[in-house]
Order: C-alpha cells, then structure tokens, then sequence
C-alpha cells in the first residue's frame, strides 16, 4: 500500500534522487563509532539538530496555551505547567532543551576545534556555525523573559544593562530591544516577536546554510 | 521456526531501525499531543444552579432575567453575565429559555416583531420561535430555543445549565 502511494508519486515527480542525494551517502570510517568507538564526539552535531527540533516542536505546542502580555503571561503559563495535561512535561522539554542545546553546541565546537575541521577549505561553514551559535544565545536570552516572573524580568534587566554597556551603540541597542523606558509591556512583545518569529526564520536558514556545505564538502579527514 | 522464512540482514536492519526511530520519535510527539489536545479531554464544570428570583414575578407573559455566573476559561476566571426568558403555565410549570437564536447564535427577542406578535424574534435573520421555545417552520432556525435547567427550592427560582428543547417546530 505505501510502496504503491510511493510509486505513484515517484512515478511522476522522480523523488528518489532527491533524498537519495540526502540521506544515501558513505560514512567514512574515521567517524563511525562502531568501527572507533571514540567516533562518538562527531554525533554531537546532529545531537544538536536533534534536541534543535525538539525544541521547535515543543515551542510551537507551547504557545497553544501561551499569552505574551503582561497580565497574562505569568498566570498563562502557570495554566498550562499545572493544569493542562503534560503541561509539565512539554514545558520541562523546552526548558531543559534549552540548555542542553547549548551544552550540545559547545561540545560540537569543541570537537571542530581539536580535528582542526574548521580549517580550509571549511572556513566559511565555521563562520556560519559561530552566526548559529550566537542565534541560539539569542533565542536563550529572549527565550528566557517570556514566563514574566521574578527570575525573569531581573535576568533581562541586567542583559540589557550588558548590552547598554557596549561603547556608542550600547543606549540604541538597549532602547531597540526594551521597546520603551522600562523592561514591561512592549519589552515582553518583542521579545516574545524575536524568540518565536526573528531568530528561528534566521536559525533554520542558517541550518540550511550549515548542511548544504557539509554535504558539499564532505566530513573533515581523519586526524 | 517450523517452514524457514529468511530475512535478510537489510530488512531486519531497516525493521529495527524503523521500529527504534519510532519509539523515540513516538516518547517525543506523545506528550504534545496530549497537551494539544487536553480541552477535548477535560471534564466539563460548572452545574451550579443560580437563584433568578421568586416563581410567583412570572406567569404567562414572558419575563427576560439576567443573572450572573462564574465563568473559568483556561487561567482567566470571571462573571458573566447570562438572560433567560422565563414563563410559568396554568400548571406552575417553569420554562426558562436562553435567549440564543439556533440558527447563528445572535439574541432573540420578545414580541419585537410588528407583524409577528407573541412570538421570539431574532432581528438577524428573522427567525422566529413560539412562546415554549419552538422554531416557526420556514424560518431560518431548525431547532427550538433551548431551556435552563430549572429548580424550585425555597421560594425561589433556580436556573442550572442550558439543555436541548425537545419541542418540534410549529408553523405560524
């Protein structure tokens, strides 16, 4: 039956070279743990890919439930952790995620470094991974406003007191971010705008950008 | 184990692949789901009745009523505000209609129609309803108004949840 819809479709639009050309390709020896155990440093890449679309999923579900508006933020998400069912563990998934996608990031980076892959010719998709890397510290510091509790709002106060710190365009960058004079209304409105639309439209063309050059170049020889 | 039935070391690959992938992917998707889908699965509340005053204010003229109720949706509580058109019959019988039209959801009411009289007028699409509730027949609405549920305790009227009115449609 699914090999008949998938013939039918293949049939007409030749898909099978497309995710051929995606998934069926050799992975050399030196970076497969079951032939080098010690290989496992190089899955920490697609780790990170992968707990990246958890939190995208679990992003989305989330804001089923929540509101980014200054009454109801806080008293939203305190619904849907202990009311909504799950709510704990969808939440909890966001939230741990969060930072693991970091500890994942930092590993990669970390094993990029000690091969050396970074060098030439791979220049250019390390620059697009350090423009990865800083999406996702964005994606934690806006992230990290939206429950609207004590924690919160003194976390971003001082961000944006960091960010104010910057010489000459420090004042513009934090007047830009806090939308206003206080960290409030219009703060929790733009940072809800550039956690769930800005940064994760920038995230996944850059992903795209990252895959597209490994897959062009080929993994990094052995060391 | 009886007739032999290879299976090659590819397909069992791609099985047990297939069947691993599933499971994570089904340990990650579950919780979502659920989570999306908890208003289907929550339990309706409510049921509490409120007292709209004494049976002896209504008799066969129909009388609107407002009273107040405690509305929970999700995290935001409140009162809201809800009417009834109220009648008792020669039997002192209580009927309370919600004064929702069936046909789109728009107010109805008494006696508000010039050629129409003693009967619900809904002003959108002119539907009409006799005075138990019942649509007039070729009129927009196909189903009579519904009732409150309705109690009387104490000397006084009580109006509990909105239920279907099972009278059929009249002409008129």
């Amino acid at each position: 039956m699914l090999q008949k819809m998938y013939d039918w479709v293949d049939e007409r639009l030749n898909i099978t070279p497309m995710w051929r050309d995606l998934a069926d390709h050799e992975v050399p020896e030196h970076v497969n743990p079951a032939h080098h155990f010690s290989a496992f440093v190089y899955c920490f890449g697609g780790l990170t890919f992968f707990i990246t679309v958890i939190q995208i999923l679990s992003g989305m579900f989330l804001t089923m439930y929540y509101v980014p508006d200054i009454i109801n933020a806080w008293e939203s998400v305190n619904y849907l952790q202990n009311e909504v069912a799950f709510g704990v563990i969808v939440r909890g998934m966001h939230h741990w995620g969060a930072s693991l996608v970091i500890v994942m990031m930092f590993l990669h980076t970390l094993r990029v470094f000690f091969t050396g892959a970074y060098k030439k010719p791979r220049e250019l998709n390390w620059v697009v991974g350090m423009l990865i890397f800083f999406v996702m510290l964005g994606l934690g510091f806006t992230g990290y406003l939206l429950p609207w509790d004590n924690t919160a709002y003194f976390a971003t106060k001082v961000g944006l007191e960091i960010a104010n710190s910057v010489p000459i365009i420090g004042p513009y960058v934090k007047m830009l971010l806090t939308g206003g004079d206080i960290v409030g209304a219009q703060t929790l409105s733009r940072f809800f705008a550039i956690h769930v639309f800005f940064l994760p439209g920038a995230l996944l063309g850059l992903l795209g950008a990252h895959f597209v050059l490994i897959r062009a170049q080929g993994i990094s020889g052995p060391l | 184990m009886g007739d032999k039935r290879e299976m090659s070391r590819r397909t069992f690959l791609n099985y047990a692949l297939m069947g691993t992938g599933g499971f994570l992917a089904a340990g990650m998707i579950t919780p979502m789901i659920r989570f999306a889908v908890d208003p289907l699965l929550e339990g309706k509340a409510g049921g509490d009745k409120v007292a709209v005053g004494s049976p002896d204010e209504f008799g066969a003229e129909p009388k609107r009523v407002e009273f107040k109720v405690h509305t929970k949706d999700g995290w935001y509580e409140s009162e809201s505000t809800l009417s009834a058109w109220v009648t008792k019959n020669d039997k002192g019988e209580i009927l309370a209609l919600s004064p929702i039209c069936k046909h789109l959801g728009c107010t109805v009411d008494w006696n508000t129609s010039p050629e129409h009289q003693n009967q619900y007028f809904c002003p959108c699409h002119l539907g009409r309803y006799a005075i138990n509730g019942e649509h007039i027949l070729e009129t927009p609405p196909t189903a009579s108004l519904d009732e409150y549920e309705s109690e009387v305790k104490d000397g006084k009227l009580y109006l509990g949840k909105v239920k279907a009115n099972p009278r059929p449609g009249v002409t008129g």
